[in-house]
């Protein structure tokens, strides 16, 4: 980006990670900066958490009678994983983390509109995680991470109450995010950064911000409701004393549709930002890819009814939906086709974050085909809750989003931390992880398609094969999650000084010492061009 | 912003005289203005947020009544509309000293600003105290669900016991999450209040008042509705 910053020193000597120090310093911190470090913190906790839970699962389902824990327990393991993997690491990840730390500096401000709104939500997903920790420390909750009534507000007696809460009270820190960003992108940009002037990180993250302002209010109250149900025995979803079970799955899905585009909008932003950088090229249309992640948000919020065509709803409204749904794969085509023309001639270096950024491209594109199987009514009703839908959204949430986090968290690490991690333990992680990753889902498609139903802890005998290999690429996969962690912390205190701008990007991010000052910029930037100028000789890699 | 990239190409410094004002400004912001838009704007979003967050219940509500419909008639048909009417006045009443609340913080008139929003809070306290007798009036007719709920023949009105019950799980619902952001706004001007009186409102810098404002009269609107989905439609056919 061409800016009226000109000269920027390698590292400042006083910066928002030593401006001050002590515990209080940083749990009554308003700087993004730091309260995206308390997330980064958080949500990884809650990543090797629900992780736990997956590897116990995939040991278990190494033998057909199950080898490990009794059906309950299994009941419980997918419960928390769904819940801790969904509520407490996917839709904080990227916007609680990158989102946070980057976008008050891609804009060129000094903080987020409201700080202490931000810090707020940090509390405020701290309290909901502490519920949902509560009750899995207590015994447990079996429902599945849908809490489809009646089973969550009748039948099981475990902890629904804490969890819904949790996810209740979580929701509230999501929403807090996403007014934040909205009203921080809309007035506080640097003077000449107009909108067709912002990365396109940017636009992601306000398409994202959207979904969490408009769709999670009415998760909350869909479980706030089943958590009045509970207590008070009412019959709000309950048929037996007068409810109606399908409003829970349509409120439930008109939050957790669109809330699946929170994970994937910000991986999608994350993947624009890398694809252009380590190709050297301005964006293959711009726009469009812009344009594209605000039409995904809107459309989101027209399709939940695909969850449901086998829930009762009418033919005719499932009809319309799936129509909707094949209309999500426009704007996601277009991401894809603009990200390969990128590359398309460009000058493409292979460094950790890009290894990444292209296993999105290819795992998304291939979630994302499997997508319209169960868009399409005829095929779903076959598909409908086999491990043909665990496959398919793991290769989105997996394969896209935590792929697209971790490229993001290997792309700015840099900026974050002022260090360079060990790039050959890098790519060798990314291998591993996606070797890993595909022989863990692939082989669920084939399960799924077979008819292996998901969600249950004992299977048939000629489901063995293809489970132990799922199960095998499950240890890769941890392995392969757990290298990253030892080398990027390894990196805080040994790694060399990254200096501002290592990746040699033209973002305005990197025109500031790594890591930055508290106020961001030593001088305001004032923008006077296009945000990728790659393709301009005077920024040609220097 | 391109029109503020026009006139203001010197963005200010943290220690420039624009900032004397600093118990005012917060430093992540340019300018008051900027301020002022962004705490409005920030208010708009929250509001859009609470939208949703009450759809929910509407839809439900809505899609309720064309399920099981003489019971909600005959939940209506239960509720006294002369004390909803009464309440409905009430917070119409305080959405218009909250109005002139504003106006008077925007005209900088301490005194006015303290006593406007004072009877506000007295409005909005009115209001709760009807509520709260229309809720004791349930509890002794025996229509509080899941606490006691044992209604008479007559107020069921020949429909099944059941749908009744989920009327008037909406009602109290809807009506105590209605309830909560009044007490919630209550709370907001109060404090707000107190920090009048203290005169530490300036004339400038007003937004505050404005955007709890914004709060009162979206909760107004909320009642607006709530009023004769709840009360008025459905009695008449009986």
């Amino acid at each position: 980006m061409s800016t009226a910053v000109a000269e920027v020193p390698v590292q400042s000597q006083v910066h928002y990670l030593n401006a001050n120090y002590g515990i209080k310093s940083w749990l009554f911190t308003t700087d993004h900066k730091r309260i995206a470090l308390l997330y980064l913190g958080s949500i990884t906790l809650m990543f090797f958490i629900g992780g736990a839970a997956a590897v116990l699962m995939r040991l278990h389902l190494i033998e057909p009678a199950g080898a490990l824990v009794q059906p309950e327990t299994y009941n419980k393991l997918f419960t928390m994983h769904g819940v801790v993997m969904l509520f407490f690491f996917l839709v904080p990840s990227i916007p609680a983390t990158l989102g946070n730390f980057l976008v008050p500096m891609m804009i060129g401000a000094r903080d987020l509109a409201f700080p202490r709104l931000n810090l707020l939500s940090w509390y405020v997903y701290i309290t909901g995680a502490a519920f949902t920790l509560y009750a899995l420390i207590s015994g447990g909750v079996d429902t599945g991470w849908t809490f489809y009534t009646p089973l969550s507000s009748h039948y099981v007696t475990t902890h629904v109450i804490a969890t819904a809460m949790g996810v209740f009270i979580t929701g509230f820190s999501s929403i807090l995010t996403g007014l934040n960003f909205i009203v921080t992108i809309h007035k506080m940009r640097a003077p000449g950064l107009t909108w067709k002037r912002m990365q396109l990180f940017l636009w992601s993250i306000y398409a994202t911000s959207v979904i969490f302002v408009l769709a999670t209010p009415v998760i909350a109250i869909a479980l706030f409701l089943l958590v009045l149900e509970r207590i008070f025995h009412v019959g709000i979803f309950d048929p037996a004393i007068g409810g109606d079970p399908v409003l829970f799955q349509h409120l439930f899905w008109f939050y957790s549709h669109p809330a699946v585009y929170i994970m994937i909008l910000p991986g999608m932003g994350v993947v624009s930002e890398l694809v252009t950088c380590f190709s050297r090229k301005k964006p293959f249309g711009y726009i469009f890819i812009a344009y594209s992640s605000l039409a995904i948000a809107m459309i989101s919020f027209f399709v939940w009814g695909h969850h449901m065509f086998v829930s009762g709803q009418s033919v005719y409204a499932g009809f319309i939906f799936s129509a909707l749904s094949f209309a999500v794969a426009i704007p996601s085509a277009i991401k894809v086709f603009n990200w390969t023309a990128t590359l398309y001639k460009g000058s493409i270096s292979y460094d950790a974050p890009m290894l990444y950024a292209l296993g999105f491209i290819g795992l998304f594109t291939m979630g994302g085909l499997t997508g319209l199987f169960l868009a399409s009514m005829a095929t779903d009703i076959h598909l409908h809750d086999t491990y043909f839908v665990i496959a398919h959204f793991h290769y989105i949430m997996v394969g896209g989003a935590v792929m697209a986090y971790l490229g993001g968290i290997h792309y700015w690490w840099p900026k974050i931390t002022g260090r360079l991690y060990h790039d050959g333990w890098a790519r060798f992680a990314a291998f591993v992880i996606f070797i890993g990753f595909n022989l863990t889902f692939f082989p669920q498609y084939m399960l799924g398609y077979l008819g292996m139903p998901r969600r249950y802890a004992v299977y048939p005998a000629e489901f063995q094969v293809l489970n132990v290999m799922s199960s095998a690429g499950a240890s890769i996969l941890g392995v392969g999650y757990l290298i990253p962690f030892v080398y990027l912390l390894w990196s805080i205190r040994y790694g060399p000084i990254a200096g501002s701008n290592p990746w040699q990007s033209t973002g305005l991010e990197w025109k500031t010492p790594s890591p930055p000052p508290t106020e961001n910029f030593e001088v305001p930037p004032v923008i006077t061009g296009e945000p990728y100028g790659y393709a301009e000789p005077e920024h040609a890699r220097v | 912003m391109s029109e503020r990239a026009a006139s203001d190409a010197l963005p200010l410094l943290p220690d420039q005289p624009a900032h004397s004002a600093s118990s005012v400004l917060h430093h992540q912001f340019e300018d008051i203005e900027q301020q002022r838009d962004a705490d409005n704007f920030g208010m708009w979003v929250f509001l859009a947020t609470e939208m949703l967050f009450f759809g929910g219940v509407f839809t439900g509500y809505i899609i309720y009544r064309t399920l099981y419909y003489p019971g909600f008639v005959a939940g209506s048909h239960g509720l006294e509309a002369n004390l909803g009417a009464a309440m409905t006045f009430v917070l119409l009443a305080s959405s218009f000293t909250m109005a002139m609340a504003v106006h008077a913080a925007r005209e900088g008139k301490r005194g006015m600003l303290v006593g406007f929003l004072t009877s506000t809070i007295i409005l909005g306290i009115a209001f709760l105290a009807l509520k709260f007798t229309e809720y004791i009036h349930k509890w002794h007719e025996q229509l509080v669900p899941g606490f006691n709920f044992h209604p008479a023949l007559e107020s069921l009105r020949g429909a099944p016991e059941r749908s009744v019950e989920l009327f008037m799980c909406f009602y109290f619902f809807m009506t105590g999450l209605h309830a909560l952001h009044m007490i919630i706004g209550i709370g907001l001007l109060a404090v707000l209040a107190i920090v009048a009186w203290q005169g530490k409102i300036p004339r400038e810098n007003y937004t505050r008042v404005e955007v709890s404002g914004l709060y009162w009269h979206f909760v107004d609107i909320i009642w607006i509705y709530l009023f004769p989905l709840l009360y008025l439609i459905g009695g008449r056919y009986q």
